[in-house]
Formats: structure tokens, C-alpha cells, sequence
């Protein structure tokens, strides 16, 4: 009776080990199947000539998306542009102030910010620059990004700099470091590894992104690096080339989702690299 | 004995409305060492943090009262002009993790903004660790990263930073009580020979260290200063029940 009873305690705790471990194999599937799927119709189109050359007019073979990639590094240099500064000042005010009115308010804008759906950003980004200037423009796309990236850097810098035992602070206080310096030289610096982690998850995040750039950069045929013109992005060819009826284009599509995931993915393994234990 | 470098007069402290330090009246000799004894929670800590005005860091604070340094009263002081002329050492070693050790110990110029010559500093990173008792120890690996000594070098790094910067006075609050017997040792060593240039004011709970390097005890209860004096007469022929009490380890 006794050890009839141990027995079935030890299926239950089986049932349950086991239920956890398919639970997470099961998380597992639906990214290792969008990896082979993308990597199985994606990686043949890769090569020079694509990652380089411009798009070809409909009805010629060959180009490539070189055009896409150009405005995709150049939306990122300018959302990190905005976003790191405000985001790495912002974290440091919440880490510094736990308590008040004011960080209560922060805190929440924050999640709020986090919260906003992609496409209403867009439209904000639209409503605020693209209007007032007149035309789309990369610009218009880079704000926009910035306000996804903001959160993710926020929230990263919040978490590290409050990990950092105060003592740190008080040593340098106590030399007579003025407070700003105390910051710029001893703590941000300290938490640079867990900082640097918040900007690339923050720059893997938008740069996936196709629903803020909608509005904004717009998306355009040809290769510009000027930030007030229209701008394409890997993640706007894909939407348009992905619902065009033409093979050769769709295959594009492939190509450049390929290319994205690549980068997104090395950027995650480069923040799992690099963190802080 | 020496004329006093530091007089405190009347301190109170208030942290919202806990009364933590009561009016307490105590003066250092210069060039001596003293140690500030007394249960958890006396007020001694906050009475050390009140002199280089560390707790003004702490929020919803009220100070009465004066401390005159030299004369001066520094509440009347720009708080970190008088922080680069009274060194601290804290209870856990925290030398900054970014920095070498060579720049730990030029910390207090590197974050002043003040510049130097490569032959100043060389000269002052030697001197001041060859003070700490720690310069035998590191002269190989000057810029190796502070964080990779042992908790009694990183100690002795920190007071080695401390004392770069020349200060008249050198609080120390706990210093060895995250330390092994040996590294004690070696740190009461040579706070015992920085008294011929520097005044030393330690809080410490180890009493046994008390009576081993100081010539000036202080014992605080309740935040009240009970008793203070020469070490020798403190242990010797104490005043107050309390003291005795404390000092023969009955409580605390």
C-alpha cells in the first residue's frame, strides 16, 4: 500500500518533468521550422550580385537588394542615434530614482511606449515629420525606429545600473567626483557589457520592422543615403515584393528574409555572448 | 597630545524623525589614531558619514550642530572641495572594475578633471601604494585590472586611492571586518604607520583592534556618545558601566 503510494508520486513527478521538457521542445519547433523554411528558399538566391546590385525594372533578371540593405544599416545608424542617448540617459535617471512622482511616471511611459502597437508609432512618425516636412524621408523612418528601440535600451540600462552595488558610487563621491562624472566615468562604464546588450536587442528588434516604415521612409528603387529622401528597407522589400506576382521578385523576398534572420539572429547571439552574468 | 585637527560640536542627525546621532561633542588630535566602538545601530557609521558629509547622499536628512576642520566648519564648505581633502574607506574593498590599478589610484585626479604629467603620476601612484603597504605587491602589474587582487590588497588599493590625494584626515568605516585575520593584520600595520602624516577616525567593532592601534576610543550607544578618552584609560579604567560592559564584551 505504502509503496504503491511512492510509485504513483513518482509517475506524477515524471508526468510532470516530462511535460515541461515537451513543453519547451514544443516552443522549439515553430523557430527551427521558420529557420529551414527561410534557409531552404532563401540561400540559393544569395549571393554578390544580390547582397550588392540595385533592383533591375520588372521583365530583366539579375539585381539584387543592394539598395535595401544600404537603407536598412542607414535607418539603424540613425534610430541608434537618437535612441542611445535619450535611452542610456533616461535608464540611468530610473536606476538613480527609484522612488518619486516623476520616475513613477517615466516607468510607465515606458511600458506604455513598449506597449504601442508598431503601426501606430508609424503613424505618429508620420503625422509629426513626414507632414510638416512635406514628404517621407528617412528621417521620418529613423524617429519611428528610435521610438521602438527606446524601451528595449531604457529598460536594459535601468537593470544593469541598479545591479551596480552602490558602494561604487560612494567611493567616487567620496573623492569628491562631482556627480556627473561619477556616472559618466565609473558607472556607466561599469555597466557598459549589460548597456551595449540593451542597444543590440534594441537594434535587432527594429530592425525587423516593416509597419513603422509604412509611413516614413517609405521605401524606394533606388540606392540614397540622404537622410530628408525616401529610403528603401529590407523589411518594406519584403512586403512589396513578397505579395508582387512575379517569381523572380518573390524569390527576392526569400532572399532578403534570409538576410534579415541571419542578422537578427547573429545580433541575439552576440547580445547572449556579451551579458553579464 | 596634538592639537586637535577636527572638532565636532553639538552633532545631531535626524533621518526623517529617528533621532540617530544626539548631540555629540568629540575632537581629534592630529596625527592620531582614533576608533569609534558601539553596537549595530549607535549611529557611529552615520556619525563618520556626517564628517566628509556623506549623508547628504541620503534623502530626508536634518543635521544641527557643527564640525570644524581646522577651524573651518564645513557644513560651510563646498561638500566636495572638503570630500578631496578627508579621505574614506569603506566596509567591503570597492576599487572601480573598469579602471587599472594604476588609475584606481589616480582616481581622485582622473575624476576631479585634474591633469597631471606621466612623471606626477608615476610618482604619486608609487607613493601612495608604497604607503598602503601594497606597492611590493604590484609594481609588476600596474595596470592590470584592480579587481583581480585579493580582498586585502583591494582594501589596501582603496586606501592607497584615498590617500592620493593627500588628505588631512582618513575615515574608515570598518575597514577590515570583510577581511581574513592576516589581512587585518597587515592593514592595522600600516594604519599605524600613517599616523605620523595622516588623523585616522575608524569605526570598528572588533575591540580587540580597538586596543591594538588606537590612541583615542570613543564608545557611542543609542546614538549618545557614552565615554571617550585615551585608549589605554578606556580599557583600563572605564568610566561608565556601559563601556566597561561593552569593552569586556558582555553586549554588542
Amino acid at each position: 500500500m505504502r509503496t504503491g503510494h511512492e510509485t504513483w508520486r513518482q509517475c506524477k513527478n515524471n508526468a510532470f518533468h516530462g511535460l515541461i521538457i515537451l513543453f519547451s521542445a514544443i516552443l522549439f519547433l515553430p523557430l527551427a521550422a521558420i529557420i529551414f523554411h527561410i534557409l531552404k528558399n532563401g540561400l540559393h538566391v544569395l549571393s554578390w550580385e544580390f547582397l550588392t546590385a540595385l533592383p533591375k525594372p520588372m521583365g530583366e533578371s539579375g539585381g539584387g537588394v543592394g539598395n535595401a540593405i544600404a537603407g536598412t544599416l542607414l535607418l539603424i545608424v540613425l534610430s541608434s542615434l537618437i535612441a542611445i542617448p535619450i535611452g542610456i540617459f533616461t535608464g540611468v535617471y530610473l536606476s538613480e530614482n527609484t522612488h518619486g512622482k516623476f520616475s513613477h511616471i517615466i516607468h510607465v511611459a515606458v511600458d506604455m511606449l513598449q506597449g504601442t502597437p508598431s503601426i501606430v508609432i508609424g503613424i505618429a512618425a508620420y503625422i509629426w515629420i513626414v507632414k510638416p516636412m512635406g514628404h517621407f524621408s528617412a528621417f521620418s523612418g529613423g524617429v519611428a525606429l528610435a521610438l521602438m528601440m527606446l524601451p528595449v535600451i531604457i529598460k536594459s540600462t535601468e537593470e544593469t545600473l541598479k545591479r551596480i552595488p552602490n558602494t561604487l558610487k560612494e567611493a567616487a563621491l567620496a573623492l569628491g567626483a562631482p556627480y556627473y562624472r561619477t556616472m559618466l566615468q565609473i558607472i556607466i562604464p561599469t555597466g557598459f557589457q549589460g548597456i551595449l546588450t540593451g542597444v543590440l536587442l534594441g537594434i535587432a528588434r527594429v530592425s525587423g520592422e516593416s509597419a513603422p516604415l509604412l509611413f516614413t521612409a517609405f521605401g524606394n528603387p533606388f540606392l540614397n543615403l540622404n537622410m530628408n529622401k525616401t529610403v528603401q528597407a529590407l523589411p518594406l522589400l519584403i512586403f512589396n515584393y513578397a505579395t508582387s506576382p512575379y517569381e523572380d521578385w518573390q524569390a527576392y523576398a526569400w532572399g532578403s528574409s534570409c538576410l534579415l534572420l541571419i542578422f537578427i539572429l547573429s545580433l541575439t547571439l552576440l547580445t547572449k555572448a556579451i551579458r553579464p552574468q | 597630545m596634538n592639537p586637535d585637527i577636527l572638532t565636532i560640536e553639538h552633532l545631531n542627525f535626524w533621518i526623517a524623525d529617528q533621532h540617530i546621532v544626539k548631540d555629540l561633542s568629540l575632537s581629534f588630535p592630529e596625527n592620531t589614531i582614533t576608533a569609534i566602538m558601539g553596537p549595530s545601530g549607535c549611529g557611529k557609521t552615520t556619525m563618520l558619514r556626517c564628517i566628509n558629509r556623506m549623508h547628504e547622499l541620503i534623502e530626508n536628512t536634518r543635521v544641527e550642530g557643527k564640525i570644524k576642520l581646522s577651524g573651518e566648519n564645513i557644513f560651510k564648505l563646498n561638500a566636495m572641495a572638503l570630500r578631496r581633502r578627508i579621505g574614506m574607506v569603506f566596509q567591503r574593498p570597492n576599487p572601480f572594475p573598469t579602471m587599472s590599478i594604476y588609475n584606481n589610484v589616480l582616481a581622485g585626479y582622473i575624476l576631479n578633471g585634474i591633469s597631471l604629467s606621466r612623471k606626477e603620476k608615476d610618482q604619486i601612484v608609487q607613493e601612495a601604494l608604497t604607503q598602503a603597504a601594497l606597492w611590493d605587491e604590484v609594481k609588476e602589474g600596474l595596470h592590470r585590472k584592480g579587481t583581480f587582487l585579493s580582498g586585502g590588497q583591494q582594501q589596501r588599493l582603496c586606501i592607497a586611492r584615498a590617500l592620493a590625494m593627500k588628505p588631512k584626515i582618513l575615515l574608515l568605516d570598518e575597514p577590515t571586518s570583510a577581511l581574513d585575520p592576516k589581512a587585518t593584520a597587515h592593514i592595522e600595520s600600516l594604519l599605524m604607520e600613517l599616523k605620523d602624516t595622516v588623523t585616522v577616525i575608524m569605526v570598528t567593532h572588533n575591540i580587540a583592534q580597538a586596543s591594538r592601534i588606537s590612541n583615542q576610543t570613543a564608545f557611542m550607544y543609542l546614538g549618545e556618545l557614552i565615554e571617550h578618552g585615551t585608549t589605554e584609560r578606556m580599557f583600563t579604567v572605564p568610566k561608565d558601566k556601559r563601556t566597561e560592559e561593552y569593552l569586556s564584551g558582555k553586549f554588542g
